[in-house]
């Protein structure tokens, strides 16, 4: 079985985020950039289905300009086997996504699709999602267990209130959640050995995709700083507060 | 206790720009290898550096390794590092592919031994060692015993370690008293060895020991010293770990610093004598690790440099978060924006961005010797190797005492206080101008076998080196106070090669005497040199309006702090070697 991961590049979760001086957007210029966390746990999990001896091959895809085949090379790094980078100026928005993985899919027919649940920097938790319904397979979505058992796949989800198992029938679409997997760290050889793995370069329009835009960002605002708290001087103050002021309880 | 972030950005600047790590590999004929590999495996070492062993740290410091009746046992979680360490191949890095290296370049392991040094200087000794104990079997051992013992120690399966020092031989190794004896195929090793770091531990299924001790026919002194390897287990027919060897770690040393670094008093022979394996020639075993000390002598060097930036970036986040005073209209000052603490948190940063450019600058060079196209540059590489040694030895590791002690005095009275973490950097700093070779030994080395045995052929050529940096730097505008601050420090250090050359020289006493203000005199110099090149490349970028505005125009700034706040005392240091070498020896003995 073939395993198809789509990994994304995003601000290092080290690094401090800035908003760019005209709010236009988040400023990104000489930023430390990184796998983002929940595509490195995508990538662990198929990495692991393949030492099990499940799936035998792993793809590894992402979407942006030529800078994110660093992050395609690191998840070479980690065992993937080869790689596909599709070439975009932008990082495009979800359904874009959604639209050229299905394109993606189509070509390569894994027998499963493996991506984070969501990404830290625009946290949409969309892509996963429309690409199940774009290629017409089931989805577990928030996985913190997958197994997969003959032609099916058994994923634990987290949900609100407990955990959720469903059966899927391959092939079949999971996105990860944090507790799914430890990811490793990349071994000193297989750095070197990423250099020389397959990485295969796509347009857009060698998919047959056009990309629209359905999102218009107005503006992007840092966070207010945080006010100084004060103290109280009894329980009765403080539940008096929590419940008229913060109007919490 | 802070986070430790490895400074990325700062050492793949100073391999691009400084080291030129590109053209270097091309020179090299590693087609495989450039700046983009090296910055794949500098950022996978940062991640282990700061995930796995930067959390170990103050664990180790407060619990460190006890003896017990199966030996050593080193902090707990130590052995869980290590193995990861193992697995991801971190050993490897710079060892030839016939032994399951990965052969990348010298400079290249320079910069990721930094990571593990910063991260837990402790635990680093012992990846250190191994590597130390491993090249020297690499280069002296017959391919008999490389081929049994160099796969698993390049693989960090197998630790090892170095047993010079004895009670009565410590910087004077020609009292050397271990014994070993023939006995067919092997010898039979007796003595006792002091001061072995991670001479025992329970983290891999066998250690190997480099030993050195005197055949029965020895000659006395220097030349009757021969080199063994000693292994804990000896091996059995498969080439695995067998029976415990008669060499064992009988003592440790309760230490200021480095605590979870076991230091070991080694016994060797105590039931009948340890089975050692002769490697090389006899008699030959210190010029085998003379070969080593360039290496051994500026890892320590770099060691100066991890412990400072693992001090100053924590003095960097208590500067920020600690609140103290007020403002006119009330709001709270972080004390980060008093100018005192700016001037501290200035000087570890301009010293270890010193520091740094010229420890891969020198290791670089022995990459350079070995790719050098014909005999005469490989000479003048090696030249360069040698002279450089004893500063990033000396220099970088004076300069890291001063380093922690300004991160502890940044934290004010909680910097006194072991909480916080920078206690421990500065109490594991103080090692560093003692062991290989004390400062005072680096000194004596620069003066006498660098400097005064060629004539001052080699600090003349590097000084003429950075006159012509300083030239060309003087004509560009934008650099011209820098280019002035140098240029006269330059002249201070050609006064100072002249007098050890012509007056100091003719003396017994005199070089000794000043060796150390000389040596210091050097390393500013040298770093200053190497901060005003790096700060001439972030300057044409910022012409050029490439790259991380902010990132270089603070290498600019910092360089000029360096050549304002730190490059002056290289005219008090000239002074006195000019005229203080007296004073340090007219006093009779009996009067102290």
């Amino acid at each position: 079985m073939k395993i198809l991961v789509s990994v994304k590049r995003v601000i290092d979760y080290n690094a401090k985020v800035r908003v760019k001086a005209d709010n236009s957007d988040v400023d990104l210029a000489n930023v430390k950039m990184a796998l983002n966390p929940f595509c490195e746990i995508a990538v662990e999990e198929a990495i692991r289905l393949k030492e099990a001896g499940v799936a035998s091959e792993v793809v590894v895809v992402s979407i942006g300009p030529k800078t994110v085949q660093e992050q395609l090379r690191t998840a070479l790094a980690l065992g993937a086997d080869r790689a596909i980078q599709i070439d975009t100026e932008q990082m495009p928005e979800p359904l874009n996504v959604a639209k050229l993985l299905a394109k993606v899919v189509e070509a390569e027919q894994p027998g499963l699709v493996i991506l984070g649940k969501q990404s830290i920097d625009s946290d949409n938790n969309q892509t996963g999602q429309m690409l199940a319904a774009l290629t017409g397979r089931p989805q577990g979505t928030f996985a913190s267990a997958v197994k997969v058992e003959g032609d099916k796949a058994v994923v634990t989800r987290e949900v609100d209130g407990g955990l959720r198992t469903v059966e899927l029938a391959l092939p079949a679409i999971v996105t990860t959640d944090l507790r799914l997997n430890e990811p490793r760290y990349a071994k000193l050889p297989d750095i070197m050995k990423a250099k020389k793995k397959p990485l295969e370069v796509k347009t857009p329009t060698d998919l047959g995709v056009e990309l629209k835009q359905h999102i218009e960002l107005l503006k992007v605002e840092a966070p207010a700083a945080r006010q100084a708290g004060i103290k109280v001087d009894s329980v009765d103050a403080l539940v008096d507060k929590l419940k008229n002021e913060a109007k919490v309880i | 206790m802070s986070e430790y972030q490895h400074p990325y950005k700062d050492v793949t600047f100073a391999l691009r720009e400084l080291v030129g790590f590109d053209q270097l590999c091309e020179q090299a004929g590693l087609d495989e290898v450039n700046g983009e590999l090296a910055e794949a495996i500098l950022e996978e070492a940062g991640k282990f550096g700061a995930e796995v062993l930067a959390p170990l740290n103050q664990i180790g410091d407060r619990e460190g390794a006890t003896l017990g009746e199966q030996g050593v046992q080193e902090t707990a979680g130590f052995a869980e590092a290590y193995q990861a360490f193992v697995e991801s191949g971190w050993p490897t890095l710079t060892f030839p592919g016939q032994f399951g290296g990965q052969a990348l370049p010298n400079v290249l392991g320079t910069a990721v031994n930094e990571v593990w040094q910063s991260a837990n200087l402790s635990y680093s000794l012992c990846p250190l060692l191994t590597q130390g104990a491993t090249e020297a079997i690499l280069h002296h051992a017959s391919d008999e015993l490389k081929a049994i013992w160099l796969p698993k120690m390049v693989s960090g399966e197998w630790t090892g370690t170095m047993n010079l020092t004895e009670p009565g031989a410590g910087s004077d190794l020609a009292a050397i008293t271990t014994r070993a004896v023939p006995e067919g195929d092997h010898y039979l090793i007796t003595g006792q060895k002091i001061f072995i770091t991670w001479g025992d531990h329970q983290m891999t299924p066998n250690t190997v020991h480099l030993v050195l001790a005197r055949l029965p026919d020895a000659p006395a002194g220097v030349k009757g010293i021969s080199l063994f390897i000693v292994p804990k287990f000896l091996l059995d027919e498969q080439g695995e770990p067998s029976v415990r060897n008669d060499a064992h770690c009988v003592s440790l040393e309760h230490k200021l610093g480095i605590h979870a670094s076991p230091t070991c008093v080694m016994s060797f022979g105590d039931n009948g004598g340890a089975v050692g394996y002769l490697v090389g020639e006899p008699h030959q075993g210190l010029a085998y690790m003379f070969t080593m000390m360039n290496h051994a002598r500026q890892a320590v060097g770099l060691q100066g440099l991890g412990i400072s930036e693992r001090s100053y970036q924590q003095a960097v986040a208590y500067a920020r978060e600690r609140i103290q005073g007020t403002r006119r209209d009330g709001s709270k000052i972080a004390i980060i924006e008093f100018p005192d603490v700016r001037r501290m948190l200035m000087q570890m940063r301009a010293s270890i961005e010193a520091m740094r450019g010229l420890a891969l600058l020198a290791s670089a060079e022995a990459d350079r010797a070995k790719a050098a196209g014909d005999e005469a540059q490989a000479r003048q590489h090696n030249e360069r190797v040698e002279l450089f040694t004893p500063i990033v030895k000396g220099w970088l590791t004076e300069m890291s005492q001063e380093i922690t002690y300004l991160g502890v005095q940044v934290h004010g009275g909680m910097g006194f206080i072991e909480e916080t973490g920078s206690a421990q950097h500065y109490r594991d700093a103080r090692i560093l101008t003692i062991y290989e070779g004390t400062t005072g030994i680096q000194a004596l080395d620069l003066v006498g076998r660098k400097i005064l045995r060629n004539q001052g052929v080699a600090i003349n050529s590097l000084l003429d080196e950075i006159d012509d940096f300083t030239r060309q730097l003087a004509s560009d505008p934008e650099m011209a106070l820098l280019s002035e601050r140098l240029s006269k420090a330059l002249e201070y250090g050609r006064q100072a090669t002249r007098w050890l050359l012509e007056t100091g020289g003719q003396t017994d006493w005199a070089p000794g005497a000043v060796s150390v203000p000389f040596m210091m005199l050097m390393g500013y110099l040298c770093g200053a040199w190497v901060s005003c090149r790096m700060a001439q490349s972030a300057s044409a970028q910022i012409a050029a309006s490439e790259g991380d505005i902010e990132f270089l125009q603070a290498k600019v700034i910092t360089a000029r702090f360096f050549c304002e706040h730190l490059l002056p005392r290289t005219s008090g240091l000239l002074e006195t070697i000019l005229n203080g070498s007296e004073s340090v020896i007219a006093l009779p003995e009996s009067q102290f």
